[in-house]
């Protein structure tokens, strides 16, 4: 049998972390009741017209700039139309013709093997970036027959990733929207809590032989977390690699990933074949951008973007800040990705070591084995850890002074767990864990023991 | 003060002096509309908030803090600009009853200056249309239908036939704003102008009709017919007026991302006297086929004013001009079919009672709630859009107009200062004859020498110039270059004193204007 070579591609939907909407002024907030945060252009009352948000194309500009893109000083905005209840004007603006980035790519790490121990780097190239406004929501009420629609989210900023069909598996496409997920928390241009629907996930999934052209893609959506993607992903490749073999053919269709089942069902045909018409948005001149060369000497700051100032105060981006624990620290690569994988987990590691003597890299055991592992037992995250890094920084100077055994020290750890508000040395004297140092009251112990046991001591010595 | 006066030459001080309260204006206005309620000019009349606002305005001149000019001053909006808590239909069925929780600004500009705001005046259905015939609320009629100078030129009729069958069309689609200003029920009105909408009606009705730059006046809050294109519209009584007007409304909004950022400072029109610098151009090409000979010769006539009073009058070429119509068309339908595409009958407006599934209602809710016109512009609109026709139609379009803006572009920087020509093909037609053909057809003929100069975004205005053989007015259009409205409405003014247009004898007004009547016989005061 032909080995089959699966592709995937993505497009990723950010919703941008902004006070206001992308074309209007209402507020942005998760959760918010019904239709509280729609002003008059998100309701599309006749006569309104479009408003660009400075924050939001600041926002797209950061992103584009951390995915090594080009920004575009000139982009332009479309219509995109089609009909549906969670869209109030007919119509969606976004980037179609010239988006605001193009052509940039991201660099993520995958685990050969389970044991974390050996890290690849790979690469997937990001197409491009566009600004595009979110819709709002729709509920189908089917007992009633009735559809409620909430146009809180109606308006909000997106920015579209599309990353190219670089990926060949669930992994991959998992580990790439961690990455980019953690790039955008970084940057702060959107929260990306994929549970919250800031981030949204769609995978275009082909496979075909090698040495022949790819095959019809699907496009598989409703996927909630970063798990389901990976799942989703490998599932759908499965599918078209037993479809095919079994003689059937792939049909280029839109399918929802259903968790339950762990499996991809035909989507209820949403657009069909759409022409969305693109047309050229009439209310929005083409949006200029400048960079320190091509600033005008006269211009109004407040009026301009510069791209080249935004990119002086990039921060430091999840790779960089990787390889600054690895080389400051002497941790392993596998270990500076997974304390950037916890939030809030490197501060805790930097705040734990500020605080010891015992060499970081003795401290990250502590943090990635116990402390982790038991933060993941009882499903908390690092702020809400009861142990905090001033009392594990305690214990492992307890230990470190060899005051304690380490077989203590994770008797006093579990001990701090309950977040009874005790010191490690509390625990350690209520418990008797001292480690005995003085070599005469060991002697002494020895001693004692030998000569209550004589008889055992007897037949031992006499082999 | 009467109601022929020009704003800031008399009735502003008249209000200041005391001579006239806002109150007595506004009554007088209300009065009039109630006695031409058969021109269906309005669609809503706001008498309660009108006397409140003159009751205010009348508080300040007693203070001796009015406002400015317009303080005071009784006027009228077409019924496409959004109006908080006062009916805003655009003539359809699928905004009837509706009512907008915000003013649009150019509203609110005139509401901020102290004027009163007397209704909302009648138009084709969406602004489509060169009739002010379409619209749900019925046809609008040109006051002239009834003026002593109309009734004395028309061949009378069997006995049984009175004038309700010889009535004549205000043109469109502003025909209700220009209506309302003709027959001196107020003293402005706002009309809105996408391919001659504001002018074309202000030549059949015999008043000023102003278009500005596109980017000049906001458009927030106006209902649009083609965002591209569409401007607010001024029709006033007198080029001086139109002035007045454009100082209160023009300039940036940042709720509109179409207006220039520039600052803009309102002027007074001087009083030209010396032409010698002028030049004035005579595009070719507006010797269109179909104009009538009445309308040449006032053209010809209009030319040799200039050049007998010393300005350079010369001939010039627009060649693309006979494709800007099927440009127009286009370039019109598709941004018609974008911007209709709100109106589902979800959010506001109309709402089908047919319920079996989302797809259904919106479906009936587009066909109860808009008219032929309307859908049929939707739908070619459509076509022009698709995928597979977008290049050939749409970016076709875009490249026509670009070379459309080019002539005008090429002209103006050839020296010549201000365009002349006619407005209209000839003057009003009777309702009978011009619904004898359908929207599309007329629109596409009326609209002719108009609506270049929205497809170039460049400012125009038509005054009212003299009356045709029928005892109807004949405008004759003045384009200008792009912000430059100062220059263009001075030699406006200019025009408008040299042809001393007659004022309009309606009975009706007689009888409510207690005013300097018999004194006036030109709607223009030095």
């Amino acid at each position: 049998l032909a080995p089959w070579i699966p592709v995937v591609g993505l497009e990723i939907h950010a919703q941008i972390s902004s006070n206001s909407k992308l074309f209007s002024g209402s507020q942005v907030q998760f959760a918010a009741p019904p239709n509280s945060l729609v002003s008059f252009f998100d309701a599309s009352l006749p006569g309104t017209l479009p408003v660009l948000n400075r924050r939001c194309v600041e926002a797209a500009v950061m992103t584009g700039l951390a995915l090594n893109c080009s920004i575009n000083k000139k982009s332009l905005f479309d219509r995109k139309h089609y009909f549906y209840a969670d869209l109030p004007a007919g119509y969606q603006i976004t980037q179609q013709r010239v988006p605001i980035a193009v052509n940039g790519s991201l660099s993520y790490s995958l685990c050969i093997d389970s044991k974390m121990s050996q890290m690849v780097t790979k690469t997937v190239r990001i197409k491009q970036i566009q600004l595009e406004q979110d819709s709002g929501k729709s509920l189908h009420d089917d007992t009633r027959c009735q559809t409620l629609v909430d146009l809180n989210r109606a308006g909000v900023g997106l920015m579209e990733v599309v990353m190219e069909p670089d990926m060949c598996c669930g992994e991959e496409a998992a580990a790439a929207v961690r990455e980019l997920q953690l790039i955008l928390q970084t940057l702060g241009s959107s929260q990306a809590v994929m549970a919250e629907g800031q981030l949204r996930v769609d995978a275009n999934v082909s496979v075909h032989h090698p040495g022949e052209p790819y095959g019809v893609r699907t496009e598989v959506k409703n996927i909630n977390s970063i798990r389901f993607l990976a799942k989703a992903v490998d599932y759908e490749i499965q599918r078209q690699i037993e479809e095919l073999e079994n003689g059937g053919t792939i049909l280029n269709e839109t399918r929802a990933f259903d968790s339950k089942l762990g499996c991809t069902v035909p989507m209820r045909d949403k657009e069909g074949k759409q022409d969305y018409r693109f047309m050229p948005e009439p209310n929005l001149p083409p949006l200029i951008l400048y960079d320190a060369k091509s600033l005008p000497a006269n211009m109004n700051h407040q009026q301009v973007i510069n791209i080249d100032w935004i990119h002086e105060r990039l921060p430091d981006l999840p790779s960089v800040k990787r390889e600054k624990l690895v080389e400051q620290y002497g941790i392993l690569p596998e270990h500076s990705f997974t304390l950037l994988n916890e939030d809030g987990l490197a501060e805790f590691f930097e705040s734990v070591v500020k605080q010891t003597q015992m060499k970081p890299k003795k401290v990250i055991g502590w943090i990635l084995k116990d402390l982790l592992s038991y933060l993941k037992q009882h499903s908390l995250t690092v702020k809400e850890s009861p142990v905090s890094s001033f009392l594990l920084a305690d214990l492992l100077n307890l230990l470190e002074k060899k005051e304690i055994s380490s077989t203590a020290a994770k008797q006093v750890l579990a001990e701090l767990w309950k977040g009874e508000g005790k010191t490690p040395l509390e625990i350690v004297k209520r418990q008797k864990l001292e480690l005995l140092q003085d070599q005469k009251e060991l002697e002494q112990i020895c001693q004692a023991v030998i000569d209550g046991q004589e008889n055992e001591v007897i037949m031992m010595v006499l082999g | 003060a009467a109601l022929k006066d020009g704003l800031r030459s008399q009735v502003s001080a008249a209000l200041k002096e005391g001579r006239v309260t806002p109150t007595e204006l506004c009554q007088r206005c209300l009065a009039l509309i109630k006695s031409t309620k058969f021109l269906n000019a309005y669609i809503t009349v706001a008498e309660e908030t009108a006397l409140k606002q003159a009751e205010e305005s009348e508080e300040r001149y007693k203070r001796g803090q009015p406002l400015g000019i317009l303080d005071g001053i009784p006027v009228a909006v077409k019924d496409n600009f959004n109006t908080a808590g006062i009916e805003t239909t655009c003539a359809s069925n699928m905004l009837k009853g509706y009512i907008s929780p915000y003013n649009a600004t150019v509203v609110q500009k005139l509401l901020d200056h102290g004027a009163v705001l007397l209704g909302k005046t009648n138009l084709d259905e969406f602004a489509m249309g060169s009739g002010s015939t379409d619209g749900v609320f019925g046809p609008v009629r040109n006051p002239w239908s009834y003026s002593k100078q109309y009734k004395e030129k028309s061949v009378p009729k069997s006995h049984s036939e009175d004038e309700e069958s010889n009535w004549v069309i205000t043109g469109g689609s502003s025909g209700g704003s220009a209506a309302a200003v003709s027959s001196f029920t107020c003293f402005a009105a706002l009309g809105s102008d996408t391919g001659g909408s504001t002018r074309n009606p202000a030549a059949h009705c015999g008043v000023v009709g102003l278009k500005p730059t596109y980017g000049l006046i906001s458009r927030h809050g106006l209902i649009p017919l083609v965002n591209s294109m569409d401007v607010p519209g001024i029709l006033t009584r007198c080029v001086d007026d139109a002035a007045v007007l454009l100082g209160s409304l023009a300039g940036h909004d940042p709720k509109d991302s179409t207006t220039i950022q520039d600052d803009f400072k309102p002027f007074e029109l001087p009083n030209l006297t010396d032409v010698s610098k002028l030049s004035i151009g005579i595009p070719k090409e507006y010797h269109a086929p179909g104009l009538s000979s009445e309308i040449l010769a006032l053209w010809s006539k209009a030319a040799d004013l200039f050049k007998n009073a010393g300005a350079k009058v010369v001939e010039v070429s627009l060649p693309h001009t006979r494709y800007s119509i099927v440009c127009y068309h286009v370039l019109c339908t598709a941004e018609v079919a974008s911007n209709m595409a709100r109106f589902d009958g979800l959010e506001y407006g109309h709402r089908s009672d047919v319920k079996d599934s989302t797809e259904s209602m919106y479906a009936a809710t587009r066909r109860e709630g808009f008219n032929d016109v309307v859908r049929g512009r939707i739908l070619s609109g459509n076509y022009f859009l698709l995928k597979q026709n977008y290049e050939k139609y749409f970016v076709k379009a875009q490249k026509v107009r670009r070379l459309i803006a080019n002539d005008f572009e090429k002209v103006f920087r050839s020296g010549v200062d201000v365009l002349l020509t006619p407005t209209t093909l000839s003057d009003a037609a009777p309702y009978t004859e011009f619904i004898q053909e359908d929207n599309r057809t007329r629109s596409a003929q009326d609209d002719i020498l108009t609506q270049a100069a929205n497809m170039a975004g460049l400012p125009a205005i038509n005054v009212p110039t003299a009356l045709s053989e029928r005892g109807l007015p004949v405008g004759l259009q003045f384009i200008g270059r792009s912000f430059q409205e100062k220059q263009l409405l001075t030699v406006a003014k200019w025009f408008e004193k040299q042809v001393q247009f007659p004022v309009i004898q309606l009975e009706e007004v007689k009888r409510h204007d207690y005013g300097v009547f018999q004194h006036q016989k030109s709607a223009s005061f030095s």
